[in-house]
């Protein structure tokens, strides 16, 4: 019994030992002379890992007792979040070693991370969900301020902790309203209890309550404040790592628990996650524009695409789940790259995130520029780009969704934020040239991911790599 | 072979474009003129052995897009064989005299610009475009090549980009062949929502049909054939400069000579009179098109030749015979003979482009001057130029030896168009206007050699001095076209105009002796359909005359009487059953046929005592006439008028959209929108962005009441 | 009776809590709120939960609050700075504050639970068995999963405690006992054989 348990989540608890095991054997030994070779072998467990879940079964298995569930969409969601991670993982080497900041710990609390993140996409209950969230969100709060020394870095992690467990007080007052009406936090009672008589306001009263702390993580607007400072305070392949993996996570948790504790509420929390998503990218995609920073800018990004991804979840069908992991999964994609891309500029050796320094950077480094306005233009979701795909799944299921008047403001609000993504390759190709030159970018592996980025991007348009089939699997499992 | 032909001149195109830097100058006007002639070669080698039958030759799948299936293929018949040999023999002595007339060219900066390798692509690429619509097996790849020739033509007529007026007269030959490329489009959409189906073969099969159904077009119902052909009429009237649609063609003359030559009098401007013979199966079951066609073609024939009497610049005045004998050719086509359509076509394919030649020749020899009131007495100065001039202006006037078969090539033609005009219209308006073009027609083309070669030298001294031969490049041609201006008439007069059987034969079209069928007529159809059968079997139609040994009693003698038979779409061109016209152009009475020599004959009079005999008299008379004069000189003010009825209420409207709409709402809606809303956003939420944790925490708190308060309100509905 | 203690427990964690915010001073601050949590473990007691009151006492007075008064003391912060910027914003909030607790009141004023949730709700107090052994069973029976990733949730914040305060810092003196053990006289001491009034 309890080893068929243990099975459903031996990715889970192999990930955890092998944490727990580096944790130890580092501490005893070379500690942060170790970190390197930590962050390689992460990345190769992340990515075994990966493999292993995408080929494994298929079906849905529930175990615990109903604590969590073994589905195509945890698999989807866990593939996803998992090789995102290790491609983060892998930028963020060089980076942190120029700047001391590897500390051995550092891959390994990315590690208990994403064991979180797992146990979040397969939650199917309340305490389970609640568990994963904090797990990964703790680990977040240290890597955030990981840069010590820094105001910045320790401001973004004390306001991201503080928010976030405002945020988790939040949805724990939720979760408690929703026991309270139906008696249990399993998503199946909770689901039978609302299929018996009327949704109740207690019931709604929850469910916005839940919705608003799910919202936080996925950093949706009202809830986003703490994304623009967390990203610009955070070291930069931190900030990589927050819009990345954690997204997919919280979103996919965000669409189980939608479908699976409030299926039979559609048309409630519809009308939520509507508006949500139509702050998100009206704001993401105006905030943005006032922006010189390119990691506050990418913060507006993520928040603005979000909106998109939670428009497919708005339309409250099998067919929205579907676009919203493809979205999910080209938006990943995207954020690698253009990362590996942030991460490469310095100047002197330092970081630098101001746009106004790419000025004319296409006659110094045409191919990494090139690269770049791919990515910048699939961003912006301009055809045929794979960015444009993402998008215009997302809208088809809204507008067939019965949601069109959502449809047409992603589409108005996308021209709107097109102009930023824009003025960047403005700077790059017809800015004014500084005298501070860019350093010539010497990392081969933060090359290599921007340009399969980018080559993905345009590669990509032929059949979106044959994602459309194990999303349309992973959302039919989701709605069974 | 077809595909040699049809793409030598792209791929020749493409290297004097694109790769003139690798192959230089000079080898990408050798390359490109070297692929001309070998497509000129091989396309005499197809119309002299291959036969009438049609043949399609698949090229490649085209078009896949719902109902619409189309390939790419060459339908090769006898019009596309004519229209072959036409094209790129002109096109590749024209390739052959650009190397002496672009030469040199104070219009571009010798030696930094490549204007000779860009010529010469021009060229090419317009005569692949060409080859394409006369290949063409279907009305969309037809399109294509309708549209590849008019880009090749707005480039050309631009080519001198550096002149505000050549860049004029480019956009408005553009824009006027808009409109008759609308009406084009628009009979392809309704051939296509007929039939559905754009494949000439479909269409042909199912005209009858067509010519039975009624469509709503506009305010009314009209029968669908009807319809149809005078829409595709629209797109060929805009094409080949007929009335209404004509101002551009003189304007026109802002190209290069050697591209009036080519593309403004030998090939493009035919393509609408191709266009109605390829569509002959259909105009035959419209007679009221084609009573229009005949109308506008006879009334474009005279006007054009009444605005030429006047006109002194050399090419607009052959520009203006070009447009006049086009009319000619629609005429033709409008009474039913396309043979004769085409014949007329094929004759003056040749002495045309030699007149514009000549023209060319003597304009560079010149000096670039064009004015004929500044020239006079050059035969001695250019007699090889003189003499082929003279061999055209015979040929356009059509002089020949009277009720025989010999004479220069426009002879023939041009008198077996006006004897289907008398036979089609039983010697109506359109046979009128025909004799009085052909006397105008006369005098102008005399005018013009007068004014050029006789007399006195006039105008600049020194230009006179300094006039040349030009070189043996731009003589061959010359004497080329020369032979084709004096023989081409004689030897296929037969073909075209000959006996009823002999052309059927050419064009590969079925016929019967219909004396016979007279005769048997109580047998009821089965002699009529084996005779048809046994021909349409055959393929050749070959001459075996009919097996019935019918003892004709038909109005002509104890001849056999024959008459183009079969079903739409089989052969070349297609008659109508009460279409006869072919046969009764022989028998019209003999002042008929006399009456073009007649004209012919007082035209030269005039202009003899006009300009040789009494120089004084045209001043005086243009004088005592000045109103009429001035409505000649000033094209019947056609232009005019347009500017005021299109042109400037356009301008008005166009500016009121750039003003109004544009600059005002657009811009200052837009604009307003992004530099005023966007940023005021913009630096709200940035002001949101506080930085102090309480502020986002409130944040929070607010979007929660706001939700909460959201759903306590639409949730009470439940 | 036990309607008058809920009363008054629940009154004093409402006050404790109310204070706690309001407070100026932020030792009394701090004292409110262990009133709050004292008064909530005192609902647990009516609840019957009685472990789960004790632990709340222990844990949350006992160590947390205790050093939240530490903290507080020891650290010199302006608070009266930091709470100027609330009265800008009390106008607002107290619009915000009323609304909520209006759909607070609303919703609680007509609670209806589902017709399922009592069938659903588990007692977990099953039978006789005291209430720290049905914890116990649960905990590490039922809920065994979400047990160990509250352990790994633990270890999460030691790691993080650890990476973001233990420091190295080159510039002080440590004391090195191995070092010292394996001290070598004849490393560390060189003789000289001084002459008289010479000196070194």
């Amino acid at each position: 019994m309890i080893s068929a348990d243990l099975n459903l989540i031996l990715p889970e608890i192999l990930l955890s030992v092998y944490a727990m095991g580096a944790l130890v054997g580092a501490v005893y030994t070379g500690k942060d002379n170790l970190a390197g070779t930590l962050v390689w072998t992460t990345s190769a467990v992340f990515v075994a890992l990966a493999v292993w879940i995408a080929s494994s079964g298929t079906g849905a298995q529930s175990g615990f007792g109903g604590l969590l569930v073994n589905d195509g969409f945890a698999r989807f969601a866990k593939v996803v979040i998992l090789g995102s991670a290790a491609a983060v993982l892998l930028m963020s080497e060089g980076y942190m070693q120029r700047r001391g900041l590897l500390r051995f710990e550092f891959p390994l609390l990315i590690a208990l991370s994403a064991v979180g993140m797992m146990i979040m996409v397969s939650a199917t209950n309340l305490m389970t969900l609640y568990m994963g969230l904090e797990l990964q969100s703790l680990a977040l709060y240290v890597v955030a301020s990981l840069r010590r020394d820094s105001a910045k870095s320790t401001e973004a992690g004390m306001k991201y902790f503080v928010l976030g467990a405002l945020s988790s007080g939040l949805l724990l007052y939720g979760a408690s309203l929703i026991y309270g009406y139906t008696g249990t936090t399993a998503f199946d009672g909770i689901i039978a209890a609302a299929k018996h008589g009327e949704v109740g306001l207690g019931l709604l009263l929850g469910l916005v309550l839940l919705i608003s702390g799910l919202a936080f993580k996925v950093s949706a607007v009202p809830f986003h404040m703490w994304t623009p400072d967390v990203y610009e305070g955070s070291p930069t392949p931190v900030t990589a790592f927050f819009a990345t993996a954690p997204k997919v996570a919280a979103m996919a948790m965000f669409a189980r628990v939608m479908f699976d504790a409030f299926g039979q509420a559609v048309s409630d929390w519809s009308q939520v996650v509507a508006l949500l998503s139509l702050l998100s990218m009206f704001l993401g995609a105006i905030a943005a524009i006032g922006q010189r920073d390119i990691k506050r800018l990418m913060a507006y990004s993520s928040i603005a695409h979000m909106g998109y991804a939670l428009m497919g979840l708005a339309s409250g069908t099998e067919l929205g789940v579907q676009a919203m992991l493809i979205y999910m999964a080209i938006y990943v994609t995207m954020n690698v790259g253009t990362f590996a891309f942030i991460l490469s500029m310095e100047r002197d050796g330092q970081p630098v995130t101001d746009i106004d320094s790419l000025g004319m950077y296409s006659t110094r480094e045409p191919a990494k520029a090139l690269a770049m306005l791919v990515l910048l233009f699939s961003l912006a979701g301009v055809p045929p780009l794979v960015g444009f795909f993402g998008k215009f799944y997302v809208l088809r299921a809204a507008y067939e969704g019965g949601l069109a008047w959502l449809a047409v403001a992603g589409v108005i609000a996308s021209v709107i934020g097109a102009f930023y993504y824009l003025r960047i390759v403005f700077f790059m190709y017809f800015g004014e040239e500084k005298d501070e030159v860019l350093d010539k970018g010497k990392s081969p592996v933060l090359t290599g991911f921007l340009l399969v980025s980018a080559f993905l991007m345009v590669a990509g348009v032929v059949n979106l790599f044959g994602i459309e089939a194990p999303a349309a699997a992973a959302a039919a499992s989701l709605l069974q | 072979m077809e595909s040699i032909i049809l793409f030598a001149p792209l791929v020749g195109s493409l290297i004097a474009g694109f790769g003139w830097r690798y192959v230089s100058i000079r080898g990408a006007q050798w390359i490109t003129t070297g692929l001309l002639f070998l497509a000129c070669f091989l396309s005499w080698a197809v119309f002299l052995t291959h036969g009438p039958e049609t043949q399609h030759i698949q090229i490649m799948r085209w078009i896949e897009s719902g109902s619409l299936s189309t390939d790419w293929s060459i339908r090769l018949d006898r019009l596309t064989s004519i229209m072959l040999i036409v094209v790129t023999t002109v096109s590749s002595l024209v390739h052959l005299y650009s190397f002496g007339y672009m030469a040199h060219d104070e219009n571009f900066k010798e030696g930094e610009e490549s204007y000779r390798a860009r010529f010469f692509a021009y060229l090419s690429f317009f005569t692949f475009a060409m080859l394409m619509l006369v290949t063409s097996d279907n009305l969309v790849q037809m399109f294509f090549g309708w549209e590849g020739v008019g880009v090749a033509s707005y480039l050309l007529i631009g080519f001198y980009y550096r002149k505000p007026s050549a860049n004029a007269a480019a956009m408005k030959a553009f824009v006027v062949n808009r409109v008759g490329d609308f009406g084009f489009a628009l009979g392809i959409f309704a051939l296509f929502m007929l039939t559905d189906s754009i494949k000439f073969d479909d269409i042909f099969a199912a005209v009858p049909q067509i010519a039975e159904t009624q469509l709503h077009f506009l305010w009314g119902t009209w029968n669908a054939a009807e319809v149809a052909a005078i829409l595709l009429f629209v797109g060929a009237m805009g094409k080949s400069a007929q009335l209404i649609l004509h101002t551009w063609l003189p304007d026109a003359m802002e190209g290069p000579t050697p591209v009036s030559a080519l593309i403004h009098a030998a090939t493009m401007v035919t393509a609408g009179v191709f266009l109605v013979c390829r569509m002959s199966p259909l105009m035959e079951f419209a007679p009221s098109a084609t009573a229009f066609i005949t109308i506008l073609g006879a009334t474009t024939a005279f006007f054009a030749a009444t605005v030429g009497l006047v006109q002194n610049d050399i090419k607009r005045v052959i520009a203006y015979s070009t447009c006049s004998q086009l009319g000619y050719m629609f005429v033709a086509a409008g009474v039913g003979v396309y043979s004769v359509a085409m014949f007329h076509l094929f004759t003056h394919a040749f002495f045309k482009a030699m007149l514009f030649l000549g023209a060319g020749s003597v304009i560079h020899g010149m000096h670039h001057e064009q004015d004929m009131r500044n020239y006079g007495g050059l035969r001695k100065k250019l007699p090889v130029t003189f003499w082929a001039m003279m061999l055209g202006t015979l040929a356009i006037t059509g002089v020949g030896i009277p009720l025989t078969t010999i004479g220069f090539a426009g002879f023939l033609s041009k008198d077996a168009v006006i004897e289907a005009a008398f036979a089609g219209t039983n010697g109506g308006y359109a046979f009128w206007m025909l004799v009085i073009a052909a006397l105008f027609t006369s005098f102008y083309s005399w005018r013009l050699m007068f004014l050029t070669f006789y007399g006195k030298p006039r105008g600049d001294h020194h230009t006179h001095e300094h006039a040349h031969e030009s070189p043996m490049v731009m003589l061959i041609p010359l004497g080329v076209l020369a032979l084709g201006a004096v023989f081409s008439g004689m030897l296929w007069y037969g073909s075209f105009f000959g006996k009823t059987d002999k052309v059927a034969e050419f064009f590969g079209v079925p016929y019967h002796n219909a004396a016979e069928a007279h005769a048997d007529a109580g047998h009821g159809d089965d002699s009529h359909g084996a005779a048809k059968d046994d021909h349409a079997d055959d393929g050749h139609g070959e001459a075996k005359a009919d097996d019935g040994h019918g003892k004709a009693k038909d109005d002509h003698g104890g001849k056999p009487h024959y008459v183009l038979a079969g079903h739409p779409g089989e052969g070349a061109i297609f008659a109508g059953p009460d279409n006869d016209i072919l046969n009764e152009a022989h028998y019209v009475p003999k002042w008929v046929k006399l009456s073009p020599f007649v004209a012919m004959l007082i035209g030269f009079g005039t202009a003899f005592w006009f300009y040789i005999v009494n120089p004084s008299i045209p001043a005086k008379l243009a004088e005592s006439q000045r109103p009429l004069y001035n409505f000649l000189l000033n094209k019947w003010y056609f232009d005019e008028i347009y500017d005021f009825l299109f042109v400037q209420p356009s301008k008005a409207v166009g500016r009121f959209l750039w003003k109004f709409g544009d600059e005002a709402v657009i811009k200052g809606g837009l604009n307003g929108l992004a530099i005023g809303i966007v940023p005021f956003f913009t630096r709200l939420a940035g002001k949101a962005q506080s930085g102090y944790i309480f502020t986002y925490a409130f944040a929070m708190v607010i979007g929660i009441v706001v939700f909460i308060t959201w759903m306590t309100l639409s949730g009470g509905a439940h | 009776m036990t309607v008058f203690a809920f009363y008054l427990f629940a009154i004093g964690v409402i006050a404790g809590g109310l204070f706690t915010v309001i407070s100026r001073n932020p030792v009394h601050s701090v004292l409110w709120l262990i009133l709050a949590f004292i008064s909530s473990s005192g609902l647990f007691v009516l609840l019957g939960a009685e472990f789960v009151a004790m632990l709340l006492i222990i844990v949350y007075v006992g160590a947390v609050a205790v050093l939240f008064l530490f903290v507080v003391m020891m650290l010199d912060v302006d608070f009266a700075e930091l709470k100027a910027g609330m009265a800008q914003h009390m106008p607002l909030a107290l619009l915000i504050g009323l609304v909520l607790l209006m759909q607070l009141a609303f919703a609680f004023g007509a609670w209806d639970a589902s017709h399922m949730a009592s069938d659903q709700l588990v007692n977990p107090i099953p039978g006789d068995i005291q209430n720290t052994a049905a914890l116990g069973l649960i905990l590490y029976d039922q809920y065994f999963l979400l047990f160990q990733l509250a352990g790994l949730i633990l270890l999460v914040a030691m790691i993080g405690a650890i990476v973001l305060t233990l420091r190295h810092r080159q510039d002080i003196k440590r004391q090195d006992i191995l070092a010292q053990m394996y001290r070598d006289p004849a490393e560390a001491m060189e003789l000289k054989d001084i002459k008289p009034g010479q000196g070194l």
